[in-house]
Formats: structure tokens, sequence, C-alpha cells
């Protein structure tokens, strides 16, 4: 780091100086048949996770809810949102807040789900039995 | 947040700054409410900061007044309780938090990265407006009646106490949207902004600072504010989801109070080691000293905040697996603090060090934050928590780093930017002399509650034992010493103004590109081509006597000294 | 400072004085915007992990009191948002190529979405607020009662419900075992002892009796929260698309200036994907 220093105008500090496409707005306008492919498949899966609950899964049916729901928002992101053409630190992003939340979720979970048979004797979460 | 593509970015103040630097480009007082001018936000900021720590330091010492005695002596117990509340509140949210980043980061991250401006300037603005609105909010809830719940509004007490919770936890919602707000600027700034030529690890480490705390900003304040919005639903709806008599968990409550307020103390200090990384390097007169180890420590405490929450409420039933899984995450956090501190005293070795004033703040900046941080590991410990939990040793360990920590370095930063700022000098003897007596008042005040805590004396306690006293008398002749301390410092900056010498380009050596700027720079920064080198290489530089400051050396003219 | 180009169907294009290029300018603003959807994910992953704490140590809550709300409207509405994400990402797209009155056209086909989706959550929150369906304190514990009786076992079970006088004696001592966490004031102790004798009353059922489950009001605590947040983002979505459609009538956008539109996409599609999560978490529990 003890190279000889670089000189630079005032009229060109914030240079993009990483944008290979150079400083033009390029638009990447997504392909009709895309959005409408997309908004089929949205529709498919909102039947599909309307019919599986009518399905009794057992513990999974909640897994499964999650997972349709999560294939939905995989397919806005990446079409609707354009983050498929994107640059990759936005989807860094979107992935970043998910984990936080995610890790927000799992540790008050993990916590709750340890203290509540202790604290309160004899009435542990569960279903009241009739 | 869609604007600005299209409506016309002016200042508000004209196009044409033909003479005259930025604190003179416009006139009155329009020109500064509705500037677009980073280094003006950030001066409105820290004018209007100080103003918050003058408050709430005159909170701290009704308070502290009150404690001399062991029973009433100055106010009733409940006045006391609102004391400690809003002192605890207007310090966090309108001083500690957006001390460092919104007053000096404003005005120094776009002259460190050379660029013009930030890169969203009407959403700085809007920051600030929300911060004072969010301030005055605060400040007109003494008027309401006040708020006796202590900074953290624990439910369930604040959602059935009197007072005007609801119009304080508001002010906390909209301060969060200026915190936001400022975060996004500089994440976008520094991605968007950095000029040719200064690659990631070619940033000065305040911005690495900046940049790791504007993440924990835009990721932990969110959090905030849905749980003052509950808070608030609480209260005036009765929802329920706090409020054990109607099935709620009060604890869940502490979840997500500390999930954003844990990370925040992070915004607290890491903007302040920025601070200091470029101090110890300045005026020891030598290249940092494991840079990259202070970058990623930056990014490593941004990551570690959010796994750490739960080291609030070891004794709020939380459970036990919980709790051990926290303290151990808990001494995880040491290794990138203690890494940085490393660093500096490894900086300072054999360096040339110059005892000017922001270099004397530096060096108490290392050694308070070093007693806060060590004092912390017992805290993290469960065992021990569960002694000390609650009692003076918290009060003292947080005040240890919060104020020996960020206040120290954001005086650090002030008295070093200052010549930027406002193009004069100050006296450095009185600076170092304020800088001794705060250092003094500070430890006596806050030494013996270390003292006390240990001994059992719990915190927020209106009332307490005789045996107690001689620590509370001892503390409270601290805090005035304190006090007085601040204002020779304040004293010092504003003879500056009045009297100051004209500052040269660059008083200290700098090598980060604000120095090439002038003292006080124009409105669009630079005026003259920029020369980008290594931000910690001060061999390109000389002192000037004509100058009293540095100037770069000409390599043409004579040999390269140090 | 600022340049100022275009015609008619590149769109007012400007650029900044502190930018050096309009890729630079609208990547940045492009990035803040971003960083403001992780904010608001944020905001909802407080509330969703609320609704994960109390579905897991209340299983039963959540359970019996999806029932009370309609999946039919739920699944309606789900539809409604998707097709207006759908109009958006095309208004997008015209946008950027330029198309004027298609644009004008799908950005007001999305608003008209978004008057529905309001209009038919009014119809749910009316419902909710008729029969006393609501947050913690303001639960109606008889009402869900009667409710529950006409809706789940028919009119004629509905008068049997009063004579569970004894059925309801047994289950409510039960009931008051539970610690009063704080029963400090009196109110709390009052609302407690109400909910509990609400919360004891049972319902025959052939062969089971089926009950409504204690703290019922706590889903709804969390309903409505949850759906009042995302109400509100909905409106100021509407709000920034009739801005969108004021501008685009002007011809302010064009294939050199699109920013806002893109923008204010992405923010109407963060709207739709919290939702997304929303409709099974709430209308579709197993």
């Amino acid at each position: 780091m003890s190279e000889q220093g670089t000189i630079l105008k005032p009229e060109s500090t914030g240079t993009v100086h990483d944008e290979p496409g150079g400083g033009d707005l390029h638009a990447h306008a997504v392909p009709l048949w895309m959005l409408v492919a997309v908004f089929a498949a949205l529709i498919v899966l909102t039947v599909v996770t309307v019919a599986v609950t009518y399905v009794d899964l057992g513990a999974l049916n909640i897994w499964v809810a999650l997972a349709i729901a999560a294939l939905k928002g995989v397919l806005v992101a990446e079409i609707f949102m354009h983050l498929r053409w994107d640059r990759p630190f936005n989807r860094i992003l979107l992935i970043g807040s998910l984990l936080a939340v995610v890790l927000f979720i799992g540790i008050s979970l993990l916590d709750t789900s340890t203290y509540l048979p202790e604290m309160i004797p004899g009435h542990a979460p569960a279903i009241e039995q009739p | 947040m869609s604007t600005g593509a299209t409506t016309t970015v002016d200042h508000v103040d004209g196009h044409d700054h033909h003479e005259g630097n930025y604190l003179t480009a416009g006139r009155g007082l329009r020109s500064w409410l509705f500037t677009l001018d980073h280094k003006r936000i950030g001066v409105m900021y820290l004018g209007t900061i100080l103003f918050a720590f003058l408050l709430g330091g005159i909170f701290a010492l009704l308070v502290r007044t009150e404690l001399l005695t062991p029973q009433q002596t100055i106010m009733s117990a409940d006045d006391y309780n609102r004391m400690f509340t809003l002192h605890g509140a207007i310090m966090t949210f309108l001083f500690i938090i957006p001390g460092i980043p919104a007053a000096l980061g404003n005005f120094i991250l776009p002259l460190m990265l050379g660029a013009k401006d930030v890169a969203l300037p009407r959403l700085n603005l809007a920051s600030y407006h929300i911060y004072v609105i969010g301030s005055l909010m605060a400040v007109a809830s003494i008027l309401a009646g006040g708020v006796d719940t202590g900074w953290t509004f624990y439910t369930p007490y604040s959602t059935t106490t009197n007072g005007a919770v609801i119009l304080v936890t508001l002010s906390v919602f909209v301060l969060g949207f200026s915190s936001i707000f400022t975060g996004i600027n500089f994440i976008v700034t520094v991605h968007r902004m950095r000029p040719a030529g200064m690659g990631w690890f070619q940033m000065p480490l305040m911005l690495w600072a900046l940049y790791a705390t504007a993440i924990i900003q835009v990721l932990a304040t969110p959090v905030l504010a849905i749980t003052v919005l509950l808070i608030i639903a609480e209260r005036a709806l009765g929802i329920g989801i706090f409020d054990p008599a109607l099935g709620g968990d009060p604890v869940l409550f502490q979840h997500f109070f500390w999930f954003y307020s844990h990370p925040a103390v992070y915004i607290m200090i890491l903007p302040a080691m920025g601070v200091i990384s470029e101090l110890v390097a300045i005026f020891s007169r030598k290249p940092i000293f494991g840079y990259k180890a202070i970058a990623y420590s930056s990014i490593a405490i941004a990551v570690f905040s959010f796994l750490v929450w739960g080291h609030h409420m070891f004794v709020s039933g939380q459970s036990e697996l919980a709790v051990v899984i926290f303290s151990a995450l808990t001494f995880s956090v040491s290794i990138p603090s203690a890494v940085k501190v490393f660093n500096w005293l490894s900086t300072m070795y054999r360096g040339a060090i110059r005892l000017e004033t922001p270099m004397v703040y530096a060096l108490v900046f290392i050694f308070l934050f070093g007693i806060g941080g060590l004092t912390g590991l017992f805290l993290a410990s469960l065992a021990t928590d569960v002694h000390l939990h609650d009692s003076y040793f918290v009060v003292a360990h947080f005040h240890y780093t919060m104020m020996g920590g960020t206040m120290i370095a954001f005086l650090a930063g002030i008295y070093h930017w200052w010549p930027k700022m406002f193009g004069k000098m100050f006296s450095q003897k009185w600076g170092n002399i304020g800088a001794i007596v705060i250092f003094v008042g500070f430890n006596v005040t806050f030494f013996s509650q270390f003292v006390m805590g240990a001994k059992g004396m719990p915190r927020r306690y209106f009332n307490y034992p005789p045996e107690f006293e001689i620590y509370h008398v001892m503390s409270s002749i601290g805090s005035y010493v304190l006090a007085i301390g601040l204002f020779i410092a304040a004293g010092v900056l504003v003879h500056s103004l009045i009297a100051g010498k004209k500052a040269p380009v660059n008083p200290w050596g700098g090598a980060t590109l604000e120095w090439q700027a002038a003292s006080p720079p124009i409105h669009h920064n630079f005026d003259s081509p920029l020369l980008l080198t290594n931000p910690y290489d001060y061999t390109a530089q000389r002192w000037d006597e004509a100058e009293q400051g540095y100037v770069p050396v000409d390599p043409e003219k004579e040999p390269q000294t140090t | 400072m600022s340049t100022a180009t275009g015609n008619a169907h590149e769109g007012r294009h400007e650029l900044a004085h502190y930018f050096d290029s309009t890729r630079q300018q609208f990547e940045s603003h492009k990035l803040a915007m971003w960083l403001f959807l992780c904010t608001e994910i944020l905001m909802f992953g407080g509330l969703f992990c609320a609704y994960a704490i109390y579905r897991a140590n209340h299983p039963e809550i959540f359970l019996y009191a999806h029932t009370l709300l309609d999946k039919n409207l739920g699944a309606i509405n789900t539809i409604v948002l998707l097709f207006s994400s759908f109009t958006m990402a095309w208004a997008v797209r015209a946008a950027m190529l330029g198309q004027r009155r298609l644009l004008v056209g799908l950005l007001v086909v999305t608003l008209l979405c978004g008057f529905g989706f309001m209009g038919i959550k009014g119809i749910e929150y009316s419902h909710k607020w008729k029969h006393g369906f609501l947050w913690g304190e303001q639960f109606d514990y008889t009402e869900a009662v009667a409710y529950a009786s006409g809706k789940g076992h028919g009119d004629d079970h509905a008068a049997e419900t009063g004579h569970e006088g004894a059925h309801a004696d047994d289950e409510a001592a039960i009931h008051t075992e539970v610690p009063a966490a704080t029963a400090g004031d009196e109110d709390a102790a009052a609302v407690m002892a109400e909910l509990d004798q609400a919360a004891a009353v049972t319902m025959d059922h052939g062969h089971d009796a089926e009950r409504i489950p204690r703290n019922l009001h706590i889903f709804f605590g969390i309903y409505f929260v949850m759906t009042g947040l995302h109400g509100i983002h909905v409106l100021a979505g509407m709000g920034m698309l009739t801005w969108l459609i004021v501008r685009a009538s002007r011809g302010d956008f064009g294939v050199r200036n699109y920013t806002a539109v893109d923008l204010g996409g992405l923010y109407w599609h963060i709207v739709d994907l919290i939702w997304i999560f929303l409709f099974p978490l709430l209308y579709l529990i197993h």
C-alpha cells in the first residue's frame, strides 16, 4: 500500500470505478412472457397452499405452507424485483436481513420453548385436553 | 424513498460559490435549515446533539445530587425516577447513538471519500429534521408528566404506569427513523461514491467503522420501531402481547428490546473506535498497525452484536440453555474488541507520539475503555452476574464504555476535526487541562460505583443504607469535577471560534483526503486535484513552520524525510 | 449544477451534481431502496417472532382461532395482491421501454387492486368488529361462544350452551389455579376472572366436548397488529402509486429515467411478499 499516489481531479471524484458497462443506464426489461409465467405460477402455488390444508400432514403442514410461501417469495424477488439481473449485493442484503430475522425468531423460540415449563409448574405449554 | 432521480437536486442557497467556504456559502437561517450540504447538516447535528448532551448532563447532576444523602435530598422519589429515566433516554437516543455517526460522520465521510456529498442528500436532511422532531417530542414528555420506567421501558410496568410513556416511545420510534436514514445513506455512499483507486482496503478505518455501524443501524433499528409500536398499542388499545394479565409474555418484550438495544451499544462504540484508529496513527506518526485486522474486527463486532442480546436477561427468567449460549457468545465479542486495542497499542509502540489534545483524549479513551471492557467480562460470567446484575457495578461498567469510551472519543473527534470544521485552532494547553480534569472527575465518579456495586448497592434506588454514603458522596463530587472538565472543554472550543488562530489545511499531518480540503472546506468540498495515497502513509508530508501545518513533500526539491 | 435533458421518449432525465453518471445515480438509489426494504423485513420480522413464540407455546389458540377467519376472502385477497404485483412488474417493463400510455394504465390497475385489497380487508375487519373478535381486553368471549356454537354445531345447539352450568364450574375451578401474574390491581384480576369463566364454557358436540381455548384474544392481537401494519403499508403504497400515476401521465418517465417506477415497484413487491407469508400463517393453520 505504499505505491505512488494517484491524482484525482475534483470533477472526477465519485467515479464509477467498477462499472464494466460504463456510466450509462442500461435498462433490462423483463420479457412479458416471463412475467405472465411467474404470475401463473404464483396463482397455482396459492391454490396448492390452500388445497394442502385439507390434507393432514401433522406437524409437516406448517413447513409445507412455509416452503410454498418461500418459493413464491423467491419468484417475486428474482423476477418481479429484478434480483436475477441486479447487482449481487442487493441479493446479499435480502438474504442477510432474512437471516437476521431467522436468528431473532430462532433464539427467541429456543428460549421460550425451554423456560415456560419451569416457570409455570403444571401449566406446560401444550394443548389443553378436553 | 424513491425521489431524487428526476427532481432537480440543487442547493437551496444557489449555484455559484466562487469565494468563501461552506460556512459562508449561503446566508440566513433558511440556508442552514434546508441545506443539502452534508457539512452543514453535520454541524447542525453537532449543535443539537451537544444541546441534548447538556440536557442529559443536567439530569445526571440532579440525580447525583439527590444521592448525596441516604434519604431525600432535593427531590421526591417519583421525581428521582423520572430524572434517571430521562437521563438515560436522552443520553442514549439523543446523544450517544447519533453522536459520532450523525455529527462527525456526516461531516467527515464524504470528505474522506473525496466525494462532493453523500449519495442521498435529501434523505440526509430528512434524517436531521426527523431527529429534531423526535428530540422535541422527548423533551415535551417532561412537560407532559415525565416517564418513570427507566430508559428500557420494561413491561408490564411501562404498560401500567402513569406518565407520558406513549409520547416518549413515539419519540424513540421517530428517532429510530433518523438513525436508519443515516445508516442507509452511509452504506450507499461508501458503496457507490468511492473514488477510482480507493478500494475497500484503501479506505480510512473510520469509514470501515461507520460502515459497520450503518449495517447495525439498518438491521437492528426496525426491531426497536416495532417494539415501541407494540408498547403504544399495548397502552392505547390493550393488545395483550406483552401483558401477562392478558396472557401475554413480558419476557418476549425483553427479547424484542434487547435485539435492538444490544446491537445499539455497538452503534455507539464502533464509530468511537473508528475515531481512535485515525487518531492513534496520526499522532504517533506511524502507519496503523494491523489495518486489515482492525477493518475486519469492525465487521466482526457488527455481526457478533446480533448474537449476544440475551446477556441482558440472565436474571429475567430466561432458560438455562439460552443463558449458557449467550454467555459464551458474549465472551467472544471481547476478541474483536481486544484486537483493536492491541493494534492501537502496537501502533503507538516506538511511534513519535505527540500529546496534542485529540491524542490526549484518545489515550484517555484507551485507558477507560480498557477498564470498561474488562469489567464486562465479570458481567458476562453467569455466576458473578447473578450477584452484580442491577447493581451499581453495571452502571459503572456501561458508563466506562459509553461515556469513557464513546463520549471521550466524540470529544477527541471534535477536537481533531474542529480546525477542519471551523477553520480555527484552539488552545492546546487548555484543551489538555480540560481532558485531564475530565479524566480525574470521571474516574472518581464511576470507580466508586464499581466498589459500591460489588458491595451490593442496587442501581436506581432512591434511598440506601448509610454504609454506602461515602461512595455516593465520592461519586457525586466526582460528577461535579467531571462537569467542570466538560465546561472547560467546551470553553476551549468556544474561545477558539472567537479568538482562535486560523487553521492550516493540515494541522495534524493526516494523510486521509479530508486534510487536502481547505479549512474550512468550500461548498463542494475540494477545489484542487486530490492526491490519493495510502491513508496511513505519513512520509509524503513535512511540518512547515510558516504554514503552521503539514504540507506535501515536493519530491523534486528535497529528499523525503519523516 | 444539474443537467436536464431528454425528450418524450426518454423522459425527464437529470443527473445530480454529486454523481458522475446516470448509472451511478440509479444504482445508488436502488441500493438505498433495497436497504429500506431490509428495514421493512426486520420490522415485520419482530411480529413474525411474536407470532412464532405464541404459536409454538399455544398451538390450540391458533388452531381454533383461524376458523374464525374467512379463508376464502383471504385467498381472494392473495390473488388480488399477486395480480397487482404482476401489473406493477409489467409497469416497470413499460417504463423501461418508454411505453407511456401502457405505463399509466398498468399503474392505475395496480392502484385499483390496492383499493380492492383494502376493501376486502375492510369487510373482514367489520365482521370481526361485529362479533367482538378483537384484540386483548376488547375480545368478547360471550359473543365468541355464541358464534362458535352457531357456526360449528348448528343453531339447534346454540340453546344448549346455557345448560352447561355444572361443567362450567368445574372448568372454572381448574382455570383459576393459574397464577395471576400481575393481579396486583383489581381491574386485571377482574379481567382474568371474566376470561377464565368465559373460556371455561364448554359446548357439547356429539361425543366431543369442544371448548374455546383460554387467551383466544392473543391470536387476534397478533392478527390485527400484523394485518394492520401490513394494511398501513398497502395504503402507503397506494399513495406512492398515485404519485407515480401523476408523474407518468405528465411524461416524466422514459427509457432514460425509470428509477422512480422501478423503486416504487420494489416497495410494492415487498408488501406483496409479506402478505405471501401472512396468508398461510394466519388463515391456513392446520
